[in-house]
């Protein structure tokens, strides 16, 4: 891939007087972060090779407020979802699709009672979807047969109760899906959430992290696959503390079935 | 001696019940001491999730050898009841064992009650072998020192007792009718079938009556004010679940686990810096110059709300939320079951000084500090596992997070690095210090 990525903004969109089908919400990970920055880049070239008519906030997306949010800030939480809230009625967004199951949350969830209602999708539903439409093809590329295990995000399995659409599009590629003995419901977290992500750990006996690439480790996995930016830091972190990078590699779904064509 | 032992039975009756029901006011009362809240949405999928996970037990038996286990008890527990019915017929009236008028269908249920009760007693032998036996981690945790484990070992020994008691009785009252003592014996034959206690017929069959009589008549004195005792102990242990499940399920959160409450006071305080026609100088409106100002999160018991305290007397302490930790599995000092017995803990302290005083007075102490750490607090990472874990639908992190509330918003207290994520992201809308200006930078970068 030589040439830029096309992604159109939602101000460009307005300017010529279009509405798009759906407002990529990229994240504060998925913005600025070197390694969530692969993963954003590889759903927008899913997005492109679907045909679906996207656009994100640009410089006018802010974080949504869920790491101060969980963090006991409420404060700057509504004051986030306000200002987040007013750019997206302005610009009458229906429908919002996230590689962030933290972003997904808190659209989804607790947005709605501040003034903000969309339809919010994670992107692995998303793709899910446009794959049962028939618009995305995923088939066994290079990861067939490989052996995968998938980390549940806390915020997209337990919080929200979406085991299957990672899975199944996994299934789709042809991998051997492989579980943890801690999976779905019982997923272990990864240690990044309710704002453990900007700060130390508090003094213990190990790193959340290594517990959980402990256990992904157990199923020896070619790969282990995430839907979190911030899981994917640290399941790598993870696999960097136990010198496995040479033989697990961390991926994001979309990664997978993106690379899978290499596309 | 019969009118004196009927008159001595319904005292010990009244008082059992009696003291039972002061018990229970205080419970509520204390309870009533948090903020209101709303959970009487939806009543038709409430009292569904309370049948599936409290009466059918759906979250038990994820760990399949306690949940097998604990259904027996709780099946025996409350079938084993209906034997209690008669008890105190009978010792109401001085009857000997009046529901066997049912004749067939009485015997079938003695005979059920006996392989339960033997069930319940393998059952609790089992639970007291797993916890001072086998030391399961989750019961010897730092916050199960002392009076938590005695308590759930007393709470055992008592099943054991109450259960070879019944099993007694019914033994030296089977001996008694096969010797045809009188008011043991029917015409219409043996009462009740004993399949269990007619194990114990060999001790019983070289007993005279008067010895037996004394044999059935203690154990079944003991038996019954066993039970009242047992009804008693339940404020002062950690076994309250036996009742308290059932609406704690009831309450429990209905929306998506990952959605925190939005606070009101919050949200009016935010309408009014984003409004552009608020007058940032402007006087209270009238008759509210004198409220006090919210207070945002909690620090102690009565911040808050009814639901959180609710949890805190139901909590009977198994520690499946704490084995589920992310934190506490990784040696951090939160656990969420401690989170629990501190906010019941302090719950009751405030309960005894409103018992003293009438009313509460501060007494200088609060959950915050004097009970939770702060540290505690910060070890968690939200994932939910605690409530997950939960067979009773107890939710100890909102009152994590309402306590990190309290930190943040009335302290200032948060972890230094986490004070800087939040300025960066009301500085530059991202946790890290990042422009805003370069957020689409990614879709420029080869």
């Amino acid at each position: 891939m030589a040439d830029a990525l096309k992604v159109p903004t939602m101000a460009e969109y307005m300017a010529e007087g279009k509405k798009p089908e759906v407002l990529f919400w990229v994240g504060c990970a998925g913005s600025f972060d070197d390694r969530a920055k692969k993963i954003t880049k590889a759903f927008v070239k899913l997005l492109h090779q679907a045909g679906v008519d996207f656009a994100v906030l640009g410089t006018e997306e802010s974080c949504t407020g869920d790491p101060a949010k969980r963090a006991g800030n409420e404060f700057l939480f509504q004051m986030q979802a306000a200002t987040n809230i007013e750019v997206l009625n302005g610009y009458e967004i229906k429908k919002v699709v996230t590689a962030c199951p933290h972003c997904f949350n808190t659209l989804k969830n607790e947005y709605p009672s501040l003034g903000g209602n969309y339809e919010v999708m994670h992107h692995t539903q998303f793709l899910k979807a446009l794959l049962n439409e028939g618009r995305l093809k995923v088939e066994g590329g290079k990861f067939k047969g490989k052996k995968i295990t998938f980390h549940d995000p806390c915020y997209l399995g337990r919080a929200n109760n979406e085991y299957e659409a990672p899975r199944d599009l996994l299934r789709k590629l042809e991998v051997e899906l492989v579980e943890m003995k801690k999976c779905k419901k019982n997923g272990l977290c990864c240690g990044a959430g309710g704002g453990q992500m900007f700060k130390e750990p508090e003094p213990g006996n190990k790193d959340v992290n290594l517990e959980r690439t402990e256990q992904a480790l157990e199923v020896n996995p070619e790969i282990i696959a995430a839907g979190c930016p911030f899981c994917n830091t640290m399941m790598t972190d993870g696999i960097k503390g136990k010198e496995k990078e040479d033989s697990v590699a961390v991926m994001d779904v979309a990664e997978l079935i993106a690379n899978a064509e290499d596309l | 001696m019969q009118i004196i032992a009927q008159i001595l039975f319904v005292i010990a009756l009244v008082a059992g019940i009696g003291f039972f029901a002061r018990n229970i006011r205080r419970i509520i009362r204390n309870i009533k001491l948090g903020k209101e809240v709303d959970r009487n949405d939806n009543p038709g999928e409430r009292f569904a999730k309370m049948a599936r996970i409290a009466m059918g037990q759906s979250k038990m038996v994820r760990r399949p050898l306690a949940g097998a286990l604990h259904i027996i008890v709780y099946l025996g527990f409350i079938i084993i009841n209906i034997e209690v019915l008669e008890i105190i017929i009978d010792g109401i009236f001085g009857t000997h064992r009046v529901l066997s008028f049912l004749g067939g269908f009485y015997n079938v249920l003695i005979a059920a009650f006996e392989v339960l009760a033997l069930l319940v007693l393998v059952g609790v032998i089992l639970f007291w072998t797993r916890r001072n036996i086998s030391k399961l981690k989750r019961f010897w945790s730092r916050e199960m020192k002392g009076w938590p484990k005695n308590d759930a070992n007393y709470i055992l020994y008592f099943e054991m007792i109450l259960m070879i008691l019944f099993l007694t009785m019914n033994a030296a009252d089977y001996q008694l009718q096969l010797n045809g003592a009188a008011h043991y014996t029917s015409e219409a034959g043996i009462m009740g079938s004993f399949p269990i206690s007619q194990f114990l017929l060999p001790i019983m069959d070289g007993l005279d009556n008067s010895t037996l009589i004394i044999i059935e008549r203690v154990a079944w004195w003991a038996h019954i004010l066993g039970i009242l005792f047992f009804l008693n102990y339940l404020y002062y242990s950690k076994h309250l679940h036996i009742l308290l499940a059932f609406p704690n399920v009831y309450y429990s959160k209905l929306t998506p686990q990952g959605e925190f409450n939005n606070l009101e006071a919050v949200k009016k305080e935010v309408e009014l810096m984003m409004d552009p026609n608020a007058d940032p100088f402007a006087a209270p409106a009238e008759g509210e110059e004198d409220d006090e100002p919210e207070k945002f999160g909690a620090s102690d018991v009565f911040d808050l709300n009814q639901v959180q305290l609710l949890n805190a007397y139901t909590c009977t302490e198994c520690g499946r939320c704490t084995s589920e930790c992310p934190a506490n599995q990784t040696g951090k000092k939160l656990s969420p079951r401690k989170i629990m017995m501190d906010t019941r803990d302090r719950l009751e302290e405030v309960g005894e000084i409103v018992n003293k005083k009438g009313k509460y007075e501060d007494d200088g102490k609060q959950l915050l500090d004097d009970y939770i750490q702060r540290e505690e607090l910060w070890a968690c990472t939200t994932c939910n596992a605690c409530v997950e874990a939960c067979p009773v639908g107890i939710d100890p992190l909102s009152i994590i997070l309402d306590m990190r509330r309290y930190l943040v918003m009335e302290q200032s207290a948060a972890p230094n690095e986490l004070a800087i994520a939040m300025t960066n992201i009301e500085n530059n809308g991202a946790p890290w210090p990042y422009n805003q200006m370069d957020r689409l930078n990614w879709a420029e970068e080869k």
